[in-house]
């Protein structure tokens, strides 16, 4: 048995603890915002904050984590859905598909919360995040975007 | 009972027990309202088959086609609400069923979506569809005041009686309007008259994106649910020779291993991770056939034998173009090469499944649900009318998901398991092995010229693998597959080629492999786009003329290609000076899926080989721009897709299997190789154009004649990665 802090409860989790955390947050803790896209820590769709800084669930097993330390998911990220990036991001129109959306608004909070105005060059190196569809010029504008307060243009 | 509500009574108990945090399965479940929660209650009839007016004024709307991030879900509601004249905030949607659909003789007509049809191949039904419903409320208003229809109008869901000013809200006389006889032929709008078409509606469905609460296939949950993870023969055609059930029968939550047909295996546990880690320490015996011995060198052989074969079928024709370019007094030759590709769509295959002797419901992101229909039913066993697919919104399709082999896979595990439902989950691993892969095909381009540098005669051979002799064999013409000449057909809305030639051979010899094709965002255009457009560079480089120059020479008969193709020039300032840090310039441009696009890029190559691509224009006459900000989203999307394939997407073989199992060893394209991406869309109107494919088949052409414009290197195979593209 595993406690974990996730987005501010305490939750225990019946898992081997090799167990990644993407997957006892899926399949035990009930939350499926975060998802599963290569298992490699390679495409970003898991990302999830551990302490305010961006990590990768799909590769961070259970054996590595206590309560001490504070997850949140997408759910978490805001109580109502209005944190500056998913504001910006409805402004913008940023998902398509969506699958990686979960994952790029997680990677792109964890930047602004550490780098509040980056620039196009801190965008890239955080943002490693795969998305097919093609998103990540409107990623980029709702970075920036969210970083200006939501003020568009 | 509304049309849409077909989950069986004792499924929908099955549904509504579903655990707390469950979500109601088969239905978006949005997080403000946007979209419709469920299908809607009984109490409320539909108006017609695609519009539901609730007492409230909620609006929902029916969808046979499928949202897998291209916004067909919004252009359709566009459509729809053009001629419902219905308050657009109030607008929700929801999926309609394959099998309601056929018990009503298929009233929404395809729900194929692929081919970037679902705008242009629905438009005149569904909004007809939305006319009938606006006569019929308006006249339902008109009977409650006994005054002519003609007197009423509609706006904003609010009938006004003009010469009285009374007003009736559309839920007030839904009920009333959905039991009069709908009009045989509502007429539509001129396009001049549109107010809701032609504007950059936000989308649907994209709040329920940026909270993590629309629920993919992946996400389902029911109670009672088992997880299966399945595995396939590496090599495609193999089987299973032995499973050794014994070495992961104890693991933790297995509670099945199972064949699966003749060349699959699969883990059935309680979670995701039990099923996985035993499937990795599963003992499987494969017999790999006859096919172990394949490698990406004996395709190769057997397509460069293709490209001097003496037989093959010919796609489009004038003149003699052999004699031709045997009297030229010179001639040009290349050799081009495009590989096999994964669609690697980021939500990987799944589907749920509830098989009983009796009946067979599958929960599943499809991009066909009819298809699904027919194939999970033949796989389960049962008549259609036993079955049904109940859909969620896709994360990714661009094919993949018009197949169902999936699905069949899923309900062959579900039916060794009867009344238990089962999420069948893919891995990436096995996502990447066992896709359906882009063709391989390479191409001979030879063209005469005469001794002004005018083109004589053109020869282009293409040698390689055909879809439909794999997915529609009885589509073959003769065993001609035309899908083939996507985009090089002397006419036609799937791919016109823009050029006009004194003499002109295009032919296919047709090499299969045992690789799998499939229709891949762009299909067969997207190598036609290369092979042609960087072999005009060619010429026009060998012939010391401008690419465009020679282009506008070639295309005097095609005004609409070269529309598109002048646009991008003028955009990117073709032929005047390079912006700091540009050393080329690119352009290229084709027509299909019944649009017209082109593209020009600025790239620069540094010394250590690293492509920068600086800047890209890209214009899209699509006939009628339905939504101008998602036609904008679709093609940076194209050009990230289409990107992808051209830096890095290739599938190699070795001992007959896919070499590539995940992102780590098949790369594609990120934020920081990502080019801004300048938009124009002009739509010249009379004719409905396909949106989300048409701009890939020139991102790569584009690209490479600007690397060559860069560095004086004329590369000739796809992918980049791995090839020197230093200045010759």
């Amino acid at each position: 048995m595993t406690k974990l802090n996730v987005n501010g409860r305490v939750v225990e989790v019946d898992a081997s603890p090799d167990t990644p955390l993407l997957w006892a947050l899926r399949d035990h803790v009930g939350l499926t915002g975060t998802k599963y896209g290569c298992g490699i820590a390679a495409c970003g769709a898991c990302t999830v904050h551990i302490d305010g800084q961006a990590i990768r669930a799909c590769v961070t097993p259970l054996s590595a984590l206590d309560e001490s330390q504070k997850i949140v998911t997408i759910e978490g990220l805001s109580p109502d859905g209005n944190h500056p990036v998913q504001v910006a991001w409805r402004e913008l129109d940023v998902p398509q598909c969506g699958f990686c959306q979960s994952g790029m608004i997680m990677a792109a909070a964890a930047l602004l919360a550490q780098t509040p105005r980056p620039t196009d060059a801190d965008i890239d190196a955080a943002m490693s995040n795969i998305c097919r569809c093609g998103t990540y010029n409107r990623v980029r504008a709702g970075i920036h975007q969210a970083a200006r307060g939501g003020i568009t243009g | 009972m509304a049309p849409l509500d077909t989950v069986s009574s004792s499924r929908r108990s099955l549904l509504k027990g579903a655990a707390a945090g469950a979500v109601l399965l088969g239905f978006h479940v949005p997080a403000k309202g946007a979209l419709a929660q469920a299908a809607a209650p009984a109490q409320v009839p539909e108006v017609n088959a695609w519009v539901v007016i609730h007492p409230d004024d909620r609006v929902v709307l029916r969808m046979a086609r499928s949202e897998m991030g291209q916004g067909t879900r919004t252009g359709l509601a566009q459509m729809i609400a053009e001629e419902l004249h219905c308050d657009w905030s109030k607008i929700g949607t929801e999926y309609v069923t394959p099998a309601e659909s056929l018990r009503r003789n298929r009233v929404w007509g395809a729900f194929l979506t692929a081919g970037s049809q679902g705008i242009r191949n629905s438009q005149d039904y569904v909004r007809k569809g939305g006319a009938a419903a606006r006569i019929m409320l308006v006249q339902a208003a008109a009977n409650r005041w006994n005054v002519p229809a003609a007197e009423c109008s509609a706006k904003d869901s609010v009938i006004t009686h003009g010469p009285t000013g009374r007003t009736l809200r559309y839920g007030e006389v839904a009920a009333e309007a959905a039991r009069l006889t709908p009009p045989a032929d509502p007429p539509l709008k001129d396009p001049r008259e549109w107010t809701v078409i032609g504007t950059s509606k936000p989308r649907l469905d994209t709040a329920a994106k940026t909270t993590g609460s629309l629920v993919y296939g992946m996400d389902l949950k029911m109670p009672n649910m088992l997880v299966a993870v399945p595995r396939r023969c590496p090599v495609f055609g193999g089987t299973v020779r032995s499973v050794d059930r014994a070495s992961v029968a104890n693991m933790p939550g297995v509670r099945h291993v199972l064949q699966v047909g003749d060349s699959a295996v699969a883990v059935v546990a309680d979670t995701f991770w039990q099923a996985k880690t035993a499937l990795d320490a599963l003992k499987v015996e494969w017999d790999l056939g006859e096919n172990a011995n394949v490698s990406s060198a004996t395709i190769d052989a057997r397509l460069t034998e293709g490209l001097d074969a003496a037989e093959a079928f010919v796609g489009n024709q004038n003149g003699d173009a052999r004699a031709a370019i045997a009297a030229a007094p010179r001639k040009i030759e290349a050799v081009y090469s495009y590989p096999f590709q994964n669609h690697a769509p980021m939500e990987p295959m799944n589907a749920t499944v509830v098989w009983t002797p009796q009946r067979c419901d599958v929960w599943c992101p499809t991009q066909n649900g009819e298809a699904a229909l027919a194939a999970a039913a033949q796989a389960a066993g049962l008549p259609q009318t036993a079955c049904d697919i109940h859909r969620v919104d896709l994360g990714g399709g661009f094919g993949r998901r018009t197949t169902h082999d999936w699905l069949i896979d899923a309900v062959l595990i579900a039916k060794q398991i009867p009344g238990r439902p089962i999420k069948t989950m893919w891995t990436r691993e096995e996502d990447m092995m066992h896709g359906r892969f882009h063709p391989v095909t390479k191409c001979k381009l030879t063209a005469g010229l005469d001794a002004q540098g005018n083109v004589t005669g053109l020869h282009m051979r293409i040698s390689g693998q055909s879809i439909l002799s794999f997915v529609f064999p009885n589509a073959l013409q003769n065993g001609r597959d035309p899908v083939v000449f996507q985009g090089l057909n002397p006419s036609g809305a799937e791919g016109q080629i823009g050029y006009t030639f004194p003499n002109l051979l295009i032919d296919h010899a047709m090499r299969n492999t045992h690789v799998p094709p499939h229709f891949w965002r762009g299909v067969n255009h997207n190598q036609n786009a290369v092979y042609l457009e960087c072999f005009i560079d060619e010429i026009a480089h060998a012939t010391n003329q401008d690419p465009l120059a020679l282009r506008r020479k070639l295309m005097a008969n095609h005004p609409k290609h070269l529309a598109v193709l002048n646009a991008v020039a003028e955009r990117i300032g073709w032929g005047g000076a390079l912006p700091a840090g540009v050393q080329g310039r690119g352009i290229a441009q084709q027509m299909g899926f019944g649009s017209y696009v082109a593209a020009a890029a600025e790239v620069s190559v540094n010394d250590r080989g690293e492509l920068r691509i600086h800047r890209i224009v890209a214009a899209t006459d699509c006939g009628h721009a339905v939504n101008p900000r998602q036609i904008e989203m679709q093609v940076e999307g194209s050009f990230v897709y289409g990107l992808s394939a051209l830096l890095h997407g290739a599938c190699t073989v070795k001992d007959g299997a896919i070499e590539q199992t995940n992102f780590d060893s098949y790369n594609v394209l990120r934020m920081d190789e990502m080019p801004k991406v300048e938009t124009i869309v002009m739509p010249s109107g009379g004719f409905w154009g396909g949106v989300g494919e048409p701009t890939i088949m020139v991102a790569a052409p584009a690209v490479l004649n600007a690397i060559f414009a860069a560095t004086g290197k004329r590369l000739r195979n796809v992918p980049l990665a791995g090839q020197d593209l230093r200045r010759a």
